[in-house]
């Protein structure tokens, strides 16, 4: 549905202060693009303004011809920096909840589960999870329903060295299978990716 | 239609586990009906003349317990974001939240009301209309709170700034319920107070969700 993602000159105030003046990208179908810059440099709330949460002060983001409403509501995943889960509600009422949420089916629901190891995990409630698991879990969102572009907000930093390897396998299918990525990262991506450094 | 009867499943559960439930409601009215005598004296005549309307204003206050983090945890966790982002609309999101915290929190209540309206000496012929004011009095509270709840997200002690936002909205349904409830009492024509209560339902639950919504993204941005 996305096959591409333009922004073009765009520029976010945040209150009295600008974060940046004008930022572009052209980014296609099977191409992932790490964000990166210093803290505070306005790296979630570029993904934010992709996302369509906060308004651009000039400039402009296209889905390659996609009406941007229907763009944001169905083609793409959200992965802010935080992972959206009660603590104390269990993996699998999450798990459920939020693939049901995305318009997955069951199926998909527990394919992404066994892709991310998450069964041992589906009845202990939330707040018994690591960070790393917890992560995990909201990943599991970004299989569960199938969508062309993907946001997302530091993916790497609460996980180990293996997970962080095989999300990077699981980013590589996504772009083989033309897949956009644009990902907020301090690291880098375990993917072949262009970059786009953030200034003040 | 599944993202929909899924979220309301999900609020529900969420206003359950925040304070909502029988058992709370329960207990809130124990407390109510054993404090009310204690405060305002024990002779029966006094108290049966009060209690319909105690029972009522009792319901407009602990609507008001778990309204704080009905927006609250889903803003700080993140998963507001989530929620907005989707081809429901976000006023229908919000609709979603409140009735799943109507009924956690406020069908249990309307309940408990005639129940402990009946133990401070209520006539039994009032306890119908008890119920029937709290069930619709509640769906307008938890609509009304829902937007006294929104706008207060990100604010230091939104608690306390729901509560001012939300008390003056109160007034109109407390009024209307509690002027039919006086009505039936006395044995005085009470549809207008009642009809009044439902219109107000109707008018917080068809407008109410355009209001959080538009807090809501005005918080999320």
């Amino acid at each position: 549905m996305i096959g591409q993602l333009d922004l073009e000159g765009v520029a976010i105030r945040r209150g009295a202060r600008r974060l940046f003046a004008s930022v572009s990208l052209a980014l296609r179908a099977g191409e992932a693009c790490a964000l990166t810059g210093p803290n505070g440099v306005g790296k979630t709330s570029l993904l934010r303004a992709v996302a369509g949460l906060v308004a651009l002060e000039a400039g402009g983001i296209g889905f390659g011809g996609t009406d941007p409403a229907q763009a944001r509501a169905e083609g793409l995943h959200f992965q802010g920096y935080q992972d959206g889960l009660k603590p104390a509600r269990t993996a699998r009422e999450e798990l459920v909840f939020w693939s049901r949420w995305s318009g997955a089916d069951a199926a998909w629901a527990a394919g992404a589960a066994e892709t991310l190891a998450l069964e041992p995990l589906l009845d202990l409630e939330i707040r018994r999870l690591s960070a790393g698991q917890r992560r995990r879990l909201a990943l599991a969102r970004l299989l569960a329903a199938p969508r062309p572009l993907w946001l997302l907000d530091e993916p790497l930093s609460p996980l180990d060295a293996t997970w962080r390897s095989r999300f990077g396998e699981i980013m590589r299918r996504h772009l083989d299978g033309g897949g956009l990525i644009l990902a907020a990262v301090h690291d880098p991506l375990p993917v072949a990716a262009r970059a786009l450094e953030l200034a003040a | 239609m599944t993202r929909l009867s899924a979220l309301i499943a999900r609020e529900t559960a969420l206003a359950w586990g925040r304070g909502g439930g029988p058992l709370v409601s329960v207990g809130f009215y124990a407390g109510v009906a054993t404090l009310m005598p204690l405060a305002i004296g024990p002779e029966a005549q006094r108290l049966a003349a009060v209690a319909a309307g105690v029972a009522w204003v009792a319901l407009a206050l602990a609507s008001l317990l778990s309204l704080e983090r009905l927006f609250e945890r889903d803003y700080e966790d993140g998963a507001l974001d989530l929620l907005a982002l989707s081809p429901v609309p976000l006023e229908l999101t919000c609709a979603a939240k409140c009735l799943g915290q109507w009924l956690a929190t406020g069908a249990p209540l309307a309940l408990a009301a005639p129940v402990a309206a009946l133990g401070l000496g209520a006539k039994v012929a009032l306890a119908p209309m008890i119920f029937a004011c709290a069930l619709l009095g509640g769906l307008a509270f938890a609509f009304l709170g829902g937007i006294g709840a929104a706008l207060s997200l990100g604010a230091r002690r939104g608690g306390l700034l729901t509560a001012v936002i939300v008390l003056p909205l109160f007034v109109p349904p407390v009024i209307f319920g509690g002027g039919a409830l006086d009505a039936l009492g006395a044995g005085l024509p009470w549809k207008a107070g009642f009809a009044l209560l439902g219109a107000y339902a109707a008018a917080a639950v068809a407008l109410g969700p355009l209001a959080m919504a538009a807090a809501c993204r005005n918080a999320l941005s």
